[in-house]
Order: C-alpha cells, then structure tokens, then sequence
C-alpha cells in the first residue's frame, strides 16, 4: 500500500477471492516443533504436550497416543518386556494390496501390528499390558492382534497378574475377513478363561474403539473406562443416520455419551489415569490369585 | 416360483418342457422321445449350475426371500418348542426367537435369530437384526439351560446386529462381548449352524460354541460384500468382486478351519423343500449331540477354548509361518 492510499477516503477494495490455507498450514505449523489443537486450535510446543501426557494445555482434548508414548508415560521406567514381539501378518486370505498396505504401515510407524503387549509394572505393581496403536492400519484387529491378545491374557493366567489392555480401533481389519471375526471369540474365550480363574480385567478404551474391537475385549473388563472424548460404539454413525433417518447428537457414541447411558464405570482423564490404574492394582492385590 | 438370476437356463429349459407336454396332450403328435431328451438335458444342466455355483451365487440364494427361517427350521426339528420371552431388564426383541423344546426326546434350548417372511413381520422383528435386548434374553435363557443341563443349539441368519441409536445407547457392544464370553464358559454344548446370512458380530453373538456348521448356500463374514466393497473399494456395487475375495461361503470357511462341517442343501436351495432341508440338518445334529453331551464340562470347555485359539493366520518367526 503506498502512503498516500492510507489517506484516501476509499477504502481498498476487498479482495475478490479468499486465500484458503493448505490442510498443511493448517495443522503442524512448523513441521515437528510446534503443534495446533484440532479442537480449540491453541498452538503449543510438541515438548510441552508430551510433557501433559499429549492433552491440549488449552481445551483438555486428549491426542491418540502411539503405544510407546502411552508405555513410556505409563509404566515403571524400565519395567516393560515385550511379549511375541515376532508375530507378524500374513496374508491369510490373499487379500490383494494387503500386504502392501502393511509394509507402508510397518515403515511409517515402525510397528510390526496395531498392538504392543507385555509385561510391566505401574509403582512396583505388575500386570500384563496390551496397548493398541491407532496409526497402524487404523488399529484394526486382524489374526496377529487377535494371538497376542490372547497370548498376553495366557500370561497374565500364568503369572497370577491383572490384565489391562488400552483399545485404540476402528474394528475388524477388512482384509482378514472371516477371520478377523473369529478374533473376537479367540479373546473373548481367552478373557473368560483369565476371568474364570479369578483375574482382574481392566479396559481402558481410548479413540477410537469401534465395531468388533468394541463388541469384544474393550467391553470385557471388570472394570470398563475410557478417556475424554473417545469415540466408542458398535455401528457407525453414518449407516445409524441412514437406517434411522434422523440426525444423530453431537456427543452421540462418545465417551461422556457412554457414561450417561450406563456402558461405562468412569471416564478418566489422562492425568488420572496411573494413579487410579494404581489404586485397583493394589485394591486387587495379590492379584488374580485368588482361585 | 420366484428364481436367481444364476438360475435362469434351467428355468427357460423347464418352461420348454412343460410347453412340450403341453402341446403333446393336446394334439397328434407324440414328442415324448424328445421330451426324454430334454430332462436327460435338464437334469445336466442343473448338475452344472447348482455344483459350480459362484460366492456371489450363493449369497443370493442365502438371502433368497423364501429361505426357511429359524422358525420353519424349529417346527421340522423339534418335537414341542415353547417360545419364551424378554431379557428382564428392557424389552422383548422379536429379532431373536428363542425357547425350551425337546429334541429326538431330549430337553434342549433354541435359540436363533428370526427374519420376517413379509413386510410387516420385517418391520415388526427388524429384518432379523437384533437389539441388546435381544442378545440378553438369548443369554438369559442359555444360562438357564446351563442350569438345568440342556444343550443349546443356536441358529444364525442376520445381516448383523440392528444399527441404531437406541441400540447404542443401550450397549450394543457389551450385549456382544457378553454373550461371546459368556458361551466360551457355559457347561453345557452348543452347536450353532449358520442358516442363512451370517452378518458380523450380530451372528458371532449367537455363534460361539463346540461346533458351527454352514448350511452349504449359506454365508458368514465380517461384513456384508455391499458393505465391504464401499469401505475397501468406495463403491457397493463391487460387491460380487468382494464376494469372492472375502471367503464368506461354507467351503471357504470348511478351508480356513473355522467350520466343522458343511450340511448339504436341497438341490436347488433350501427353500425348494424345507421339510427335507430340516432332515438333513437332522442328520449331522443327532450324532454331533449325542457326542458332546458324553464329554465332561471341564474338558467341553477346554476343547472350546482350544478351538478358537487355532483359528487365525499369522507368521510367527520363531515356529515359521501358521497356514
């Protein structure tokens, strides 16, 4: 704008198009360094909000948590030992592209699966962790989810330890089909089995946890939570509207949402989470011994 | 008689032969010779069509408006059956019939999803897609069974569990993972036979157990092809494609381990004479109770646990690569 533009009485005209910032300016700024709320848009340092456990320091929104992230903020430093850490997909039904799929996703996330699991200890108390991972192949559970869930609650019988899994899954993984399916009943058994024995279940369901993952292990805890905001449900929202032909509320299969209708024992914030894991760790004591 | 598509040649032959007795009845000229050939023709033809029927082939006859039902099935099958109602808690979901009936003399508990045979019966149990409260009256009347020592035979048709607000709000996930933990530790056996469309979660509710068998036109799947081919492929209308690819059929699962045996159909389909349908299912139910009721609890559930801890694909890099 030249000088003598700001003392003319016209105003400059309005621009006739609106810049549109690209999806990438919108989020990260600078790739890495800073990061920018999805929901209330505050931009903070990466460093800060690993510090407060990946929630917004402004709206209290709860960032997915990779399943090291969640271990590493978690557990006892050090105490983790990873179980069937050589478990890998096959291909069971063929199914074209799948394998391509997950090589990007084992490259991009450095995950062999959707799920860690092992055994660790929070403030000296052990038990059996599975953590899924959202970023891989959106958490979807396939035949090796599937075996190390149910090798993992065969550890903690073993081992007379509670059983905590943290879900993080959009379902059944499409690609293994039938056999996905069946993944539900194989942990669905095997907790029956831990549960049977006198075992301690304890679900903690993060976003998402959706259609087969929610329809199994995520609802089979003794005690059923999840965290703020989580999206949980068994049908989608879109083919509900299409059935129902109606709108569906904006806080509908959310965590808040589950609370209130009575599907969960409580929704725990992750700042709470190690000390109220810790106090039914201890309240259970020994353990999932008590046959 | 409403036909498949697939089925169409047979249907054109069998119109051409009825013309052809038509027309011998009513005139001179005598073409039984002809006639002859043609059913020898006919009954070739079927063989070919009905032995080399494609997924999708089989989906439609699984999904075909006169299929026998649960509640055909019940009346063939069983000696009395006493319908019971509710889960106690909400309501009584019409989606599920279920109930106490004896079986060649023994007291057992059936239970199985129920689609409706016309429009009104559909609206009124929801296409046989079950809410919660469904799925809870079923293990209400299965832990009875345990009870009381009765085996349980389940029967799975549903295109899956009803997707709706309510049935959200009222725990469709949990009513789920209730039922598939519960049966894996129920002390009674349970047979569950695929017979008709075996829909998701909303089948596997009523499908954990010591056998499943698959009527042979009958499917069982993750999701429905339509649905599979939207999400995979972001058009439903790939969905025969899907439905070869996904290996939703009784002789791909009899293949992947998951189905114990496969029940033969009448030639045709099911719904060409369910009578007979019924005794074939007879057939392969009698003994596979009879034998499981010999076994001891403790090792039923073992056995049933072991079962679906085979069940999957995977590599494991220390024993090498599972099938």
């Amino acid at each position: 704008m030249a000088i003598k533009d700001m003392f003319s009485k016209q105003k400059p005209k309005k621009r006739k198009y609106a810049t549109i910032p690209s999806e990438a300016a919108k989020q990260d700024v600078p790739e890495g360094i800073m990061q920018k709320c999805p929901k209330c848009k505050k931009i903070m340092y990466t460093k800060e909000l690993k510090k407060n456990l990946h929630v917004c320091l402004g709206c209290g929104y709860h960032y997915q948590m990779t399943a090291h992230e969640r271990i590493e903020s978690l557990l006892d430093e050090g105490s983790f030992r990873e179980l069937d850490a050589d478990l890998s997909t096959a291909n069971p039904l063929n199914f074209p592209d799948y394998d391509e799929k997950i090589a990007a996703d084992r490259k991009k996330t450095g995950l062999d699966e959707a799920i860690v699991t092992g055994v660790g200890s929070i403030e000296g108390r052990e038990a059996v962790f599975a953590i899924m991972d959202a970023s891989f192949r959106m958490g979807s559970m396939g035949s090796v989810v599937g075996e190390k869930i149910a090798r993992a609650v065969e550890e903690a019988i073993r081992l007379h330890i509670p059983f905590i899994i943290f879900t993080a899954s959009g379902g059944a993984r499409m690609q293994e089909g039938i056999l996905s399916l069946m993944q539900m009943a194989k942990t669905g058994a095997a907790l029956k089995r831990l549960s049977d024995r006198g075992g301690l279940i304890i679900s903690v369901m993060t976003h998402p946890t959706t259609g087969g993952v929610s329809a199994s292990f995520a609802s089979l805890g003794d005690y059923n939570f999840a965290e703020p905001g989580a999206l949980i449900g068994f049908a989608g929202r879109r083919i509900i509207e299409q059935t129902i032909r109606e709108k569906l509320p904006e806080d509908f299969q959310t965590a808040e949402f589950l609370l209130k209708y009575g599907q969960l024992d409580a929704v725990l914030h992750r700042s709470d989470m190690k000390e109220k894991l810790s106090f039914l760790l201890d309240i259970h004591q020994p353990g999932g011994d008590k046959k | 008689m409403t036909g498949l598509e697939f089925e169409k040649p047979v249907r054109e032959l069998q119109q051409k032969i009825a013309e052809l007795k038509n027309f011998t009845s009513t005139s001179d000229v005598d073409l039984s010779d002809e006639i002859a050939k043609l059913e020898l023709r006919l009954k070739k033809l079927e063989d070919d069509i009905y032995n080399s029927m494609t997924p999708w082939d089989r989906v439609q006859m699984a999904r075909h408006p006169n299929r026998p039902t649960t509640l055909d099935y019940i009346s063939h099958l069983f000696e009395d059956f006493f319908e019971l109602h509710g889960d106690r808690t909400y309501g009584d979901d019409a989606a599920i019939v279920a109930g106490v009936a004896k079986y060649h003399g023994v007291p057992v508990t059936v239970i199985g999803h129920q689609r409706g045979r016309d429009t009104k019966e559909n609206i009124q149990r929801t296409f046989g897609m079950p809410h919660p409260e469904g799925y809870r009256k079923a293990l209400r009347l299965m832990k009875q069974a345990e009870k009381f020592n009765r085996p349980i035979i389940c029967l799975i048709d549903t295109k899956g569990a009803y997707p709706g607000k309510a049935a959200e709000e009222r725990g469709q996930s949990e009513a789920i993972a209730r039922n598939i933990f519960e049966m894996a530790g129920l002390h009674v056996p349970i047979i569950c036979i695929v017979i008709g469309e075996g829909g998701s979660g909303g089948a596997l509710a009523l499908g954990v157990g010591d056998r499943l068998f698959m009527l042979e036109n009958s499917t069982y799947s993750v999701i429905s092809p339509e649905g599979a081919a939207a999400l995979l492929w972001k058009d439903a209308s790939l969905a025969k494609r899907a439905a070869e690819t996904m290996k939703i059929t009784a002789p791909d699962l009899r293949g992947l381990g998951i189905v114990d045996e496969i029940i033969p159909e009448v030639r045709g389909g099911a719904h060409r004479d369910a009578k007979r349908q019924a005794e074939l299912i007879d057939e392969v139910l009698k003994p596979a109770i009879e034998l499981l009721q010999t076994i001891h609890h403790d090792e039923l559930i073992e056995q049933r646990y072991e079962k679906y801890k085979k069940i999957g694909g995977y590599a494991d890099q220390k024993t090498g690569p599972k099938r």
